[in-house]
């Protein structure tokens, strides 16, 4: 485990307090211990670091001043939003200054003509679709996280969300981007049309974690809200054929808007917490999700439960009405929790995989959960194949923490061996650096520190996160639960 | 269906032996785009032998394939499972090349390696992508990952063939529309989409003006609508998805039912329509999708107000800033136009054979870094929108990061890349 960052603070560290106090007023500068506390970590609050100092500009030319600040005077800068992240990407450091982008909080402009929305970096997800909801229009990406989490923070770490397959992650869904550089210049990044001249560094910036410059401003892609969404719930026996029901619904043309699956333990879990409904012997339930036009969904809510029927479920139900529908998906929303509750401990992984495997890795996930002998239940969004195993544990328990840590780092291997990726939508941050050395090799390594040094040489910018250097590869960490007690216990985990 | 080859080693090879000798490279593919870019200059690198489907797995909507496998190709194995590239790339097969680039008629016809079929590297390398781009997606939208070869000759790996995947910097989609400048394009993994299963194209009597209105008041609201664009005094919108949901939609939107449909935005994609033969440059400005109408432009407007060709002898580039976008010049200034370069030589590295030789320097066969890093373009070699001096100067880190040597396809873009 990770555990705290033992840097020194900076010897500057007077000089940089007093300059930020040049910049900014006495309020937006904090570097008392008791008011670093809530700065210490993100959603994986298993990595804790106070920071030495934290600025809260409430301007771009804040921003401006307090980078070229930083960057005279060579202090480490990491940026934050709402620190919902579950990979430790805004874990702060000792010997740096944590600037957050909260107080950059406004709704510039909806435009419903042009379908855009100009926004802060801290404007939270859900308040973007709240804004465009008068003019029938949303914003599509929406991780589990969003009432809380901000647009900022999304750009860095590429958010998706349950509606992804369909409608794209945060990269498809930003038209622009203003910036500030580690020497506090602001640049334009895409345009108002839907591109922009030279190379694609919008999809650039998208997920690079907050290592290649600040986000102030971003200008979203508004779509249309669906007229009607639909959903039906298959119950399987076994999760080969669950997975094989989401390949003949993709087979068959159809794009649902969401694709869930859950296997057995995630079930049982889920329906002791919530009581959705569910049916506890099956080996897997698949939630299918259809929007669109009225007539189109209930075309396809017919074929899809066909297809269902025919790949072998024993049971299709569709929801009779909305409340039913918010029932189906309470069970798998609150998945996590559920977990949260039958352990004292978990851990979430964020592995994405071909979906034809599936059946395999879940039996090797099976076999390893049996020779380290720690439960492990599995939800799934199929439809893109991200998997999300959570292993049940004992951080009590003397050497099960470290355990789990190497069965987690097991199946991410599994999930690069078999095709697929370390991190689907969480992130790297300093969570997944050793999954990074399985998944790429020294070269490619390389290649991303040279596309970091373009943009910042100093290496000012969220330093040690999302890219290993070589001889840290052999580090590794985790977003641990203990007691059923996450760091934002108020925020649905799905 | 061409025979499958993997040259990987032979091309890395090649870019290494480049990169010791500082010899700048002239990538090529089937050199259908060849017309879409600054004249290139160096030893001619071709990719179109190494080709071949990799992986295709309908049920996990994603395709693998070499860089050059002709699009063609590809599109046929998805059509096959009722799917297909949901961005429509244009081909721009030789005709088209020819008309644009105003190139002479080919010395010899079709080679034996693929040359004047688009492959799908060339493809994903200008990032076009047809009239359902603003309602599907741009091409790189649908890119999960590629495999190159960087400027120091090394085989890199980046995405994966997965749709979700945030492991490391996007450095895969970063190479739609990059022109080879950061890497040579080996394999590239695409998301692809079903068919819809109903599709019907309808003509409206509109004005410009009012059609972009109209079309951007259909984008706010719940429509199949898959295409829309705007010629003479028509405005045409095409209708994909559900049977039921594009019948209600007809209903909704009125106008009348072309029977060509596929034809005509067939003649889109592909810029043969009647529009694109006017004499004259082309322009492409890319423009916020409200933009206003400017009536003086004889124009074409698609992507739903979006993309708005022009014929016009003018140079549009501050007028395109002015909007809220940005220019392209279709149409590439002719050898003999620049008062440096000599005379083409017709029929002589001029052809599809030998498309990307077709510059200002034909006879730099071979290539010399210093005779390039002395040549600076003016106006006239201009063919995509100028970049600010900040963007430009990481731009030109960025590149040097993939490409210490800038040996890539150097000046494709602009003379500093």
């Amino acid at each position: 485990m990770g555990g705290m960052n033992q840097t020194t603070p900076h010897p500057r560290r007077a000089e940089l307090i007093q300059g930020l106090l040049a910049i900014l007023p006495a309020d937006s500068v904090l570097y008392e211990p008791e008011d670093l506390r809530p700065y210490e970590c993100d959603g994986l609050s298993a990595y804790r670091a106070l920071p030495m100092v934290v600025a809260l500009p409430s301007s771009v030319e804040q921003v401006q001043a307090v980078m070229r600040l930083a960057y005279r005077l060579k202090v480490p800068v990491v940026a934050r939003g709402a620190g919902t992240g579950l990979s430790g990407g805004a874990l702060p450091r000792a010997d740096g200054l944590l600037l957050s982008l909260a107080r950059l909080k406004s709704i510039l402009a909806i435009d419903p003509i042009a379908r855009t929305a100009r926004v802060q970096p801290g404007v939270r997800n859900l308040a973007i679709s709240e804004a465009a909801r008068p003019y029938g229009l949303y914003y599509a990406p929406d991780p589990s996280s969003q009432i809380a989490c901000t647009i900022g923070g999304n750009v860095a770490e590429n958010s998706g969300g349950v509606h992804c397959l369909k409608y794209g992650l945060t990269v498809h869904n930003v038209l622009k981007l203003e910036v500030v550089t580690v020497e506090g210049e602001r640049l334009t990044l895409g345009s108002d049309a839907l591109d922009a001249p030279g190379y694609d560094l919008l999809a650039l910036m998208t997920g690079s974690e907050g290592l290649l410059a600040v986000v102030v401003e971003a200008t979203v892609r508004l779509l249309p809200l669906p007229e009607r969404a639909q959903v039906l719930l298959a119950a399987f026996d076994d999760v080969a054929r669950a997975g094989a029901a989401v390949g003949a619904i993709i087979a068959a043309g159809i794009i649902p808007a969401g694709l869930e699956m859950m296997d057995n333990p995630a079930i049982r879990a889920a329906e002791a917490f919530v009581q959705a409904g569910y049916p506890v012997e099956a080996a897997a339930i698949l939630l299918v999700e259809l929007d669109g036009t009225n007539a189109e969904v209930s075309e396809q809510v017919m074929r899809v439960r066909e297809l269902l029927l025919a790949s072998g479920a024993r049971e299709v139900r569709t929801a009779r009405d909305e409340a039913e529908r918010q029932l189906f998906w309470k069970g798998r929303k609150a998945a996590f929790p559920a977990v949260g509750r039958i352990s004292p401990d978990y851990y979430c992984m964020d592995g994405t995989i071909p979906r034809r495997r599936l059946p395999e890795v879940l039996e090797r996930i099976a076999q390893l959960s049996q020779a380290y002998g720690l439960a492990v239940a599995n939800v799934f969004h199929a439809g893109d194949g991200n998997l999300h195993p959570l292993i049940l544990y004992d951080a009590n328990r003397p050497g099960e923490l470290e355990r789990t840590e190497e069965l987690g780092q097991r199946i991410l291997e599994l999930c690069v061996e078999v095709g697929g990726t370390i991190t689907g939508e969480h992130g790297v941050g300093v969570e997944k650096l050793a999954g990074m050395c399985a998944q790429f090799g020294a070269a490619e390594l390389a290649q991303f520190h040279a596309v970091k040094a373009a943009f910042d040489p100093d290496g000012l910018l969220n330093p040690g996160k999302a890219v290993p250097t070589l001889h840290r590869c052999a580090e590794f960490g985790a977003m641990h639960v203990h007691g059923g007690n996450p760091r934002f216990p108020e925020l649905p985990r799905f | 269906m061409l025979p499958t080859a993997d040259l990987t080693e032979d091309l890395a090879e090649r870019v290494r032996a480049a990169y010791a000798a500082g010899t700048p490279l002239a990538i090529v593919g089937g050199g259908t785009k060849a017309w879409l870019g600054r004249p290139l200059h160096g030893e001619r690198l071709d990719v179109s032998g190494h080709r071949g489907i990799v992986s295709y797995e309908p049920t996990e909507l994603t395709l693998t394939a070499r860089a050059g496998t002709p699009l063609a190709e590809i599109e046929a194995a998805l059509a096959e499972r009722g799917q297909c590239l949901a961005f429509e790339p244009p081909h721009f097969l030789v005709k088209v090349a020819q008309r644009l680039s105003k190139l002479p008629s080919p010395a010899s016809g079709r080679g034996d390696g693929g040359e004047g079929l688009a492959t799908l590297g060339g493809t994903v390398a200008c990032n076009l992508s047809g009239p359902a781009r603003p309602y599907t997606g741009a091409c790189r939208d649908f890119v999960l990952g590629v495999r190159l070869i960087n400027g120091r000759g090394e085989v890199l790996r980046f995405g994966g063939e997965v749709m979700k995947n945030v492991a490391g910097y996007d450095l895969s989609r970063l190479m739609a529309g990059a022109q080879g400048t950061l890497g040579v394009l080996l394999e590239v993994s695409l998301k692809v989409l079903p068919r819809p299963p109903a599709e019907l194209t309808l003509a409206l009597e509109l004005d410009a003006a009012a059609a972009v209105e109209r079309f951007n008041a259909w984008a706010g609201q719940p429509l199949p609508i898959t295409a829309a664009c705007h010629v003479g005094e028509r405005a045409y919108v095409r209708l994909s998805g559900a049977e039921a949901a594009v019948r209600a939609a007809r209903q909704r939107l009125g106008g009348e039912v072309i029977e060509a449909g596929a034809a005509f935005w067939q003649s889109v994609r592909e810029l043969e329509h009647g529009f694109f033969k006017a004499p004259g440059v082309l322009w492409r400005l890319s423009l916020p999708p409200a933009a206003p109408v400017d009536l003086k432009l004889r124009q074409f407007i698609d992507w739903g107000g979006a993309q708005r060709w022009v014929v016009s002898d003018a140079e549009l580039w501050d007028l395109a800033a002015a909007a809220g976008g940005h220019a392209t010049r279709y149409h590439k200034s002719r050898a003999s136009d620049s008062p440096r370069s000599p005379p083409p030589q017709a029929g002589e590295g001029l052809g599809v054979r030998e498309p990307f030789m077709a510059g200002t320097s034909a006879s730099m066969s071979g290539g010399d870094l210093s005779a390039m890093n002395g040549y600076r373009g003016g106006r006239r070699d201009r063919v995509f929108q100028p970049l600010n001096p900040a963007l430009l100067a990481l731009h030109r880190r960025l590149k040097a990061a993939f490409d210490p040597k800038g040996i890539l396809n150097p000046g494709r873009l602009y003379p500093e890349l």
